[in-house]
């Protein structure tokens, strides 16, 4: 499933990054890749964003970005 | 050659506290990513013969660059003699990263584990030694905000020996990774902890059930703390102070001077009624120094004092957030909140902020809505106090009618333009409790900077409305410009003078609206007209370098038709007798 389909307070194991390699870049500098686990903390309407804790840090992603992060549950 | 010190770090780890701690220079130190644009640097001493320089970097996650941004800071650690890497201790994971970059460069590194004080309420204990073992460089722990560790900091930084780091194999970016999750776990150990107070608070603020009424709280609470602040200042100090200490001087000076002439016109102003009117003598020591100092000083200490504060708790970046989605409306993302927000203070640091955003589409309509839409401190202290005596509600009229010209701008040219805003992708830092002393700085070093920026230019309008009126020059142009001052705008044609000030100085501009004798309807406009149709000459300047020669020109197209339009418009619908 898709990063965008969680709801607040879930958590998820981030699957894979879908779209080229510099959104993956982008996110894996912030710690966002495949293996980790993240916590929704706020997901806004209307096409905001999505935030996320990773780790010790909370980051916003735009909904756009957040689409391309596929998610497992466990 | 004096060696170049480098600091080098992920955004937001408090660079430059470290960089303010080793130099003594001032700079804007803040909770939010992104606080420093382009690169600082100042001197420090090494030995008895030898100085340093120590650059404050831009922030970065690795040495792979992503933006132009990052490639500046990129490029610069090549030519660096010694890199500092700064790295938030309550964030060893990620931060590792840049320094397994940085070890590669095979230059003399000492990691700094930044705000330590902030691991022990966080329940994280890091050994300090193993570290440095591990990664084969001195590991030094510090708080940048209050000092603590900064001497060991100076020791290690003199004592590093020129030769390079370890010898090091370039790794991949997964070993990398998997290097860094070995060392981080034989190094860090994180104890459960409850959750505090201003964590709860850190949830709620972002979430947009409970966020947006709290960013509308905070954003109304602000405003009526800085106009409460503002106010209270110019009536228990400053207009008591220029009352009965400055005007008994000014009058035995005026006197002195005869009362009227060339000269005592300059330096006192004329009389109006047989006394100094501050707001309407225009001299350089009577009007000159009122504006400055009685009218726009005490919004400027309230203003930088709130914002300080919101800066070094870490709210901005969650107000972002929140508004993220509005602003792409209007072809901006959320983040071009923080250039908006500076603007308010002063549009040079906010046409300067402006490097945040990342392609020059947005560049350019941040650039545009903040030079039309966002009045200065200076201007809106001056509006306040001028337009305000007139009722609250003409202020209303002019600020309402700018945050609409914002609104409507931005979506047009959100539609017009090809492209679109780009996605965000930022972090939000934890909530920190600001350091008074920090804030007592900060606020100091942004006042002397007006005071520094401001006063001389205030003077130099002054002077040049002087020589302006004395030699006549101010009726030919007037005349020049009546058929839209008048026909269009419905203004007298003396307004002209301000609209030719406020290319040096908007407060000076709207003050001079003063003593024309304008309608109600008539100083909406104009002071509407002075705050949408260009921006001062400091503002000006830095955009031309911001956005480059070209588009500044289309923005001042942009600008220039707005004005017309919306002066025609105000003047066609306010009825007359508002």
């Amino acid at each position: 499933m898709k990063l965008t389909e969680l709801k607040n307070r879930q958590s998820a194991r981030v699957a894979g990054i879908e779209g080229g390699t510099g959104v993956e870049r982008r996110l894996e500098a912030l710690g966002i890749k495949p293996g980790i686990e993240v916590t929704v903390i706020s997901s806004h309407f209307w096409g905001g964003p999505v935030t996320i804790q990773v780790g010790k840090s909370k980051i916003s992603v735009g909904r756009g970005m957040a689409g391309k992060i596929t998610v497992e549950k466990h | 050659m004096a060696k170049r010190i480098l600091l080098m770090g992920n955004p937001n780890v408090g660079k430059s506290a470290i960089f303010s701690r080793l130099t003594g220079a001032k700079v804007t130190i803040s909770n939010y990513p992104g606080t420093t644009v382009g690169f600082t640097q100042g001197n420090i001493k090494l030995s008895e013969k030898e100085m340093g320089i120590v650059v404050d970097v831009p922030g970065v996650y690795n040495m792979e660059p992503l933006s132009r941004a990052d490639e500046v800071a990129v490029n610069m650690a090549e030519d660096g003699d010694i890199l500092v890497n700064v790295v938030d201790a309550t964030n060893l994971e990620r931060n590792l990263f840049l320094t397994l970059d940085l070890l590669e460069k095979q230059k003399p590194l000492i990691v700094v584990l930044n705000m330590w004080d902030e691991t022990r309420h966080k329940g994280i204990t890091i050994d300090i030694e193993k570290l440095g073992r591990e990664l084969g460089v001195p590991v030094v722990a510090t708080c940048g905000l209050s000092g603590e560790g900064i001497k060991e900091l100076i020791e290690k930084i003199r004592q590093i020996k020129d030769s390079g780091g370890t010898q090091r194999k370039t790794l991949s970016r997964e070993l990398k990774w998997e290097e860094i999750g070995r060392i981080t776990a034989s190094v860090q150990t994180i104890r459960h902890h409850h959750h505090t107070v201003l964590e709860v608070f850190e949830d709620i603020s972002i979430r947009p059930l409970l966020g947006l009424p709290l960013a509308a709280l905070v954003i109304y609470l602000s405003f009526q703390v800085i106009r409460v602040m503002g106010e209270g200042m110019i009536k228990y100090i400053f207009e008591p102070f220029f009352e009965s200490v400055w005007m008994p001087l000014m009058n035995a000076v005026s006197g002195f001077l005869g009362g009227s002439g060339p000269v005592h016109d300059v330096i006192i102003g004329r009389l109006i009624n047989g006394e100094i009117d501050y707001s309407a003598s225009f001299g350089l020591l009577t009007t000159g120094l009122f504006v400055p100092f009685a009218a726009v000083l005490p919004y400027i200490l309230s203003f930088y004092f709130i914002l300080g504060l919101l800066e070094d708790v870490g709210y901005l970046p969650r107000l972002a957030t929140q508004v993220d989605n509005l602003m792409h409306k209007l072809g901006l993302h959320g983040y071009a909140i923080i250039p908006m927000i500076l603007g308010l203070g002063c549009n040079v640091p906010g046409a300067l902020a402006i490097r945040l955003m990342e392609n020059r589409r947005e560049k350019f309509i941040a650039a545009t809505l903040m030079a039309i839409s966002v009045p200065c401190m200076a201007q809106i202290a001056m509006i306040v106090g001028l337009v305000g005596q007139r009722g609250g509600r003409y202020v209303m009229m002019i600020f309402g009618t700018l945050f609409i010209l914002l609104v409507v701008k931005g979506l047009i040219m959100n539609r017009v333009m090809k492209g679109s805003s780009p996605e965000i992708l930022w972090e939000i830092p934890p909530y920190r409790r600001p350091h008074p002393a920090a804030v007592a700085k900060k606020l100091w070093m942004r006042v002397s900077e007006f005071l520094k920026e401001a006063v001389p230019f205030v003077l130099l309008g002054v002077f040049v409305v002087n020589i302006l009126y004395a030699s006549g020059i101010i009726d030919f142009i007037a005349r020049l410009f009546a058929p839209v001052l008048s026909g269009l705008w419905g203004l007298p044609k003396e307004t002209i003078s301000a609209m030719l000030i406020g290319f040096l100085r908007k407060d000076v501009a709207v003050g001079m609206l003063g003593p024309l004798g304008l309608t109600n309807k008539q100083l909406v406009i104009a002071s509407t007209i002075l705050a949408i149709y260009f921006p001062c000459i400091a503002t000006f300047t830095v955009l031309v370098r911001e956005l480059g020669a070209k588009d500044m020109a289309k923005s001042a197209v942009i600008m220039l038709i707005t004005t017309v339009i919306v002066g025609g418009l105000m003047s066609l619908m306010l009825p007359a007798n508002i």
